[in-house]
């Protein structure tokens, strides 16, 4: 009961953001997130490197926004 | 408002790897630069120079030298609030060579709070085997496998508040073809005191799915952390969780300091084994590390000079970093096997019955140096 009351909730909260979503965090608000020390990766070129040392030691592979061919685990 | 295409730049980096017997150096060259006010082209170059005493390799072969050379090119075009996403991936290796196409859309909505990417990816690959005829290395020419690899990547950032973002990833992966190191040996029990080597055998697909989450926060003074949490599971049974922290910190108007740290985990494929009961004794064997149980510990620090030269009014900034990471790996289930079968064909003065080795450690120093222009 409690379960279907709070997809009720969800579903309604959803229902009246789609119908008007306004954006809650206005371009002019934007200062800290534009910092460049807010960007995920600062470095992509640092970044791309270290993806593919972990990449090729370790048994987990993707969803960390790199991209890459090549093996040189041998 | 429309999105917004990455900012030119150029990035010049130098690396070294070195843990576990293996060197990895390299420079790696990445320049990027729109061309009108919709199209941005990428380009890298990138060279791995290996060379390998690894412990696998200690056990089983010779100490090896190698070089992978990997070019890339992207492009990305703005239109509206969509960007499109193309790219090639080059990489060369003497036993391997890969080329990896990608395509990918992403859309910003709800006011740019929200932003939705959708990316396909697809390598070929060729395998070839290095032997030594007549002390020239060549490729086996017996040997010559080939693999696909297909990933499917879903992605959104959300702006959560004017200090806080957030991200969701999500990409499956396919290979199909051959997966195993064609050098690579499992070892077995022949009786309790003596063990064979045999060649890995490992399925000839593999299905992976990977979830990410990442967040970054401003904090009341200029200043930011951010946190990253994964998780993998794959058909080989492996099921991996990684987990990152890091703070970025500026210093007066030059300087950027930068601390991180990562956890990693793992549990052993299904057919992996440190050593076998016996020979041939399932369909599929493997004793690659990689494959094995262990957690990992990563940490470092990055510091960053920013400067301006006046007389190169072109350039709107410059930066010079150096990065340094420290890592240690243990490993649940792969023993350090040169206590009992030596190191490249030599045995040990007083060998360990197999099995009772120690367990394997690794530690590795991972540097890096690199110089950034933004334009």
């Amino acid at each position: 009961m409690r379960i279907r009351g709070l997809i009720l909730i969800t579903l309604a909260v959803l229902s009246a953001g789609c119908s008007s979503i306004e954006p809650w965090v206005k371009p002019y608000d934007r200062e800290n997130l534009a910092d460049p020390i807010m960007s995920f990766t600062r470095a992509p070129i640092s970044q791309d490197f270290l993806d593919h040392v972990f990449e090729s030691r370790e048994g987990s592979r993707g969803a960390t926004g790199g991209g890459g061919g090549g093996c040189g685990c041998n | 408002m429309a999105g917004v295409l990455p900012e030119d730049r150029a990035d010049l980096l130098y690396f070294r790897y070195d843990g576990g017997g293996v060197e990895i150096t390299g420079p790696s060259v990445l320049v990027r630069k729109s061309i009108g006010e919709h199209v941005s082209v990428a380009a890298n170059y990138y060279i791995d120079m290996v060379s390998s005493a690894s412990v696998d390799v200690e056990t089983s072969a010779s100490p090896y030298e190698d070089e992978r050379t990997q070019g890339s090119l992207s492009m990305d075009f703005l239109h509206g609030k969509s960007t499109y996403s193309i790219g090639y991936v080059n990489s060369d290796e003497s036993d391997y060579l890969a080329k990896t196409m990608f395509a990918s859309i992403s859309h910003d909505m709800f006011g740019d709070l929200t932003t939705i990417s959708f990316g396909y990816k697809n390598g070929q690959n060729e395998v070839f085997r290095n032997v030594k005829i007549d002390g020239v290395k060549v490729n086996d020419p017996n040997f010559a496998e080939e693999m696909e690899s297909k990933s499917f990547n879903l992605s959104i950032s959300q702006i959560v508040t004017k200090n806080m973002i957030m991200s969701g990833q999500y990409e499956v992966i396919t290979d199909e073809g051959w997966l195993n190191s064609p050098y690579r040996s499992v070892r077995f029990f022949i009786d309790p005191f003596t063990q064979g080597q045999q060649a890995e055998v490992y399925p000839n697909t593999r299905s992976s799915n990977a979830a990410s989450f990442r967040t970054k926060y401003f904090l009341p003074y200029r200043a930011a952390i951010d946190g990253m949490y994964r998780f993998y599971t794959d058909t080989w049974g492996v099921v991996g969780h990684t987990g990152e922290l890091g703070y970025v910190h500026p210093l007066g108007s030059h300087w950027i300091f930068e601390a991180r740290a990562r956890y990693y985990t793992q549990t052993k494929a299904d057919f992996y084994e440190d050593i076998f009961p016996r020979a041939d004794y399932a369909n599929f064997l493997a004793r690659d590390k990689e494959l094995a149980t262990y957690d990992a510990v990563t940490a470092g620090l990055t510091a960053t000079y920013e400067f301006k030269i006046d007389r190169f009014p072109w350039l709107a900034k410059g930066a010079l970093s150096f990065r340094y990471d420290y890592m240690t790996v243990n490993y649940d289930d792969f023993r350090d096997a040169r206590f009992s079968l030596g190191s490249f064909g030599t045995l040990p003065d007083d060998p360990l019955q197999p099995g009772t080795e120690p367990l394997y450690k690794l530690n590795a120093h991972i540097m890096q140096f690199y110089i950034s222009a933004y334009f």
